[in-house]
């Protein structure tokens, strides 16, 4: 009968019932939404990051991230790379062998980024032929040259110009090649758009006079939930004693800084809703305490223990929270779902500047059952301590005062 | 046999500021069977002193034994359960569980008894046919006049065997058919039964039926009028 009478006192006042459901419901949903919202902006803002030329993980010479020099060009053998490619988590795996070199053409000369990729495997990481404003994007048998934008407008060169490269080769070797440029790549950061210069990898190798060696593989997974365990998956394979195999968290820390600077600050705009949220669900107990006094105080003149009637307020309380966070999550579920396939697009200033560095402008949620349960539970576990208000006051309640009120 | 006993009680309301004595040395003895009215006017402690016997409230001074039992002694678990197994209570405005139907409100101190489920049926069938509901069970208080409302607070305050039951001032509401059906009920249970009955009432149709009327003027007793 205590569950019935819970359940009974819970509908007796219907509009207040349904006044504390919708401020539990709301509370999970602008919650779960700002989370969602926060979570899915980072997710994308690190997806476009990541795929704009680092990878969700790398592949090194132990040592080389802390050092990146091509005498720590490393090689795996054809069972190794065909092993790590045959993991699940893992959709691909891009190779690069990459210095520093000096571009120059007549009377000009520049430093530049020297990267030898696979074509290919390249573009389906990082979608680098998208990039190109003139010429045409590699193929894996060409012996020229891709030039980033700025780099060339810098040097004065054209597709089908010639550009020369020198450079310090593995193992203290001279490194110089003269090759025809065959396309340009426009780059939103001015910084990669005065520097990049793409070669085969096998053209780079041999520049380098690296034949068979990588500095780099960068790690193509779709699915950011299976990164860890498809970096563990490698670390199966390779030794990692001679191999570092890092995650894009560690390639990237400022990102990583930025995202949690960024999260600190909504630390604070949820403590505010939940506190406005908690006094809102505290001034509903509250009044629902002081209504009930009279009939506490009958409960505990005919026999009731005090531990008892508490026990049903506080049931009576957990019922309506559980109630409110459960249509939270159902009320919350399709609006997060929907702004996760029709995300929110940014216009304007903001919106040409992530253009200009190929992201999408685009804001959309995370929809991830996390966040739901996560929210409806912190919103849960407030209601319930919250809940504890009424058994001080029963513990307090004189019957006879309570009777008379 | 006594049932209720009370020495020298008093009760002093703000007892550091400015004083009220609500009752002033009561000497009370009330045995097994009775059917006593306490009257008075507004103010003299009557529903002080029900409160007091009841274990709702205590006392500043003097012992209140109910049964042998001093239960101004008793902490406030075995209060509330001295309460539960001895104490039918009758109050002015009713005062059943909103939610809880007829049925399910007489049932409800028998359920913090543990009383067995066909027990507390049983019963609850037995009391409802004694007030004359046996047709109302399902109906909640709100689905009941005022005096069927009472008539089932008498089937609850009977519902736990108590010992004796102590009403105030049950028939204030009340108009006059009901005041009297409510009395008939009463005087029935105390002569069949043998149930203790004490009223505090101004209502003269109670005092008229009452075997003992003791009246209280400024907490103190001022006049104990047996009719037997």
């Amino acid at each position: 009968m205590v569950t019935k009478l819970a359940w009974r006192n819970i509908w007796r006042n219907k509009r207040r019932t349904w006044i504390t459901m919708a401020s539990i419901l709301f509370a999970v949903l602008f919650g779960s939404f700002m989370e969602a919202l926060q979570q899915g902006a980072w997710g994308n803002m690190i997806n476009n990051v990541v795929n704009f030329y680092m990878g969700y993980g790398q592949i090194h010479q132990k040592g080389y991230w802390d050092e990146q020099v091509i005498d720590k060009a490393f090689t795996l053998s054809p069972q190794q790379l065909q092993e790590i490619e045959a993991i699940e988590e893992i959709q691909g795996v891009v190779p690069r062998i990459e210095s520093f070199g000096l571009v120059s053409t007549t009377g000009m000369t520049r430093g530049a980024l020297v990267v030898g990729i696979d074509p290919a495997l390249e573009q389906s990481l990082t979608k680098l032929e998208d990039r190109i404003v003139a010429g045409a994007y590699l193929e894996k048998a060409d012996k020229s040259v891709l030039v980033a934008e700025g780099l060339a407008k810098i040097l004065k060169l054209g597709v089908q110009d010639t550009l020369v490269i020198i450079s310090q080769g593995y193992h203290g070797v001279n490194a110089a090649g003269k090759y025809l440029i065959k396309g340009i790549v426009k780059f939103g950061s001015p910084e990669l758009n005065k520097q990049m210069v793409y070669l085969p990898l096998p053209v780079a190798q041999q520049f380098y006079g690296a034949e068979g060696l990588l500095t780099s593989i960068a790690l193509k997974i779709e699915d950011q939930d299976d990164i860890d365990a498809g970096l563990a998956a490698i670390g199966e394979v390779l030794d990692t004693s001679a191999y570092e195999i890092m995650k894009w968290d560690a390639l990237l820390p400022d990102l990583v800084q930025a995202k949690s600077l960024d999260s600190a600050g909504n630390y604070i705009v949820y403590f505010i809703l939940y506190s406005i949220i908690a006094f809102g669900i505290f001034g509903t107990i509250l009044m629902m305490t002081k209504e009930r006094e009279y009939e506490f105080g009958i409960l505990i003149g005919i026999g009731m223990r005090r531990f008892r009637l508490s026990a049903i307020v506080w049931l009576e309380i957990v019922l309506l929270g559980m109630l409110g966070a459960l249509m939270g999550i159902v009320v919350s579920t399709p609006i997060v779902w929907y702004f996760n396939k029709n995300p929110m697009r940014f216009s304007g200033n903001y919106a040409d500047l992530l253009e200009k560095f190929g992201f999408e402008p685009i804001f959309p949620t995370a929809f991830d059952p996390k966040i739901f349960v996560t929210q409806a539970l912190i919103i849960f576990i407030m209601t319930v301590l919250l809940a504890l208000y009424p058994w001080f006051k029963i513990r307090r309640l004189k019957p006879v005062e309570a009777m008379r009120d | 046999m006594d049932v209720i006993k009370t020495k020298g009680v008093t009760k002093i309301y703000n007892p550091d500021k400015i004083p009220v004595y609500a009752l002033n040395g009561v000497d009370l003895l009330i045995e097994e069977g009775e059917f006593t009215a306490i009257v008075g006017p507004s103010g003299s402690g009557k529903t002080t002193l029900l409160n007091i016997i009841g274990g709702l409230d205590r006392p500043s001074g003097g012992a209140v034994m109910v049964h042998g039992q001093n239960i101004a002694e008793l902490s406030d678990n075995q209060l509330i359960d001295f309460r539960k197994d001895y104490i039918g209570f009758v109050f002015q405005a009713y005062n059943l569980i909103p939610v809880l139907t007829a049925q399910e409100n007489v049932e409800f101190v028998m359920l913090l008894q543990k009383r067995s489920k066909t027990e507390r049926q049983q019963r609850v069938a037995e009391l409802m046919d004694a007030v004359g509901l046996s047709d109302k069970m399902d109906r909640r208080p709100s689905e009941l006049s005022g005096g069927q409302q009472q008539r089932v607070a008498v089937a609850r305050a009977l519902a736990p065997k108590p010992t004796f039951i102590l009403a105030d001032e049950p028939t204030a509401n009340l108009d006059s058919k009901s005041t009297e059906n409510l009395l008939d009920i009463m005087t029935r249970l105390n002569k069949e039964e043998n149930m203790t009955f004490v009223f505090s009432t101004h209502d003269q149709r109670v005092i008229d039926r009452a075997r003992r009327v003791v009246t209280l003027v400024d907490g103190e007793i001022s006049k104990d009028e047996r009719r037997d």
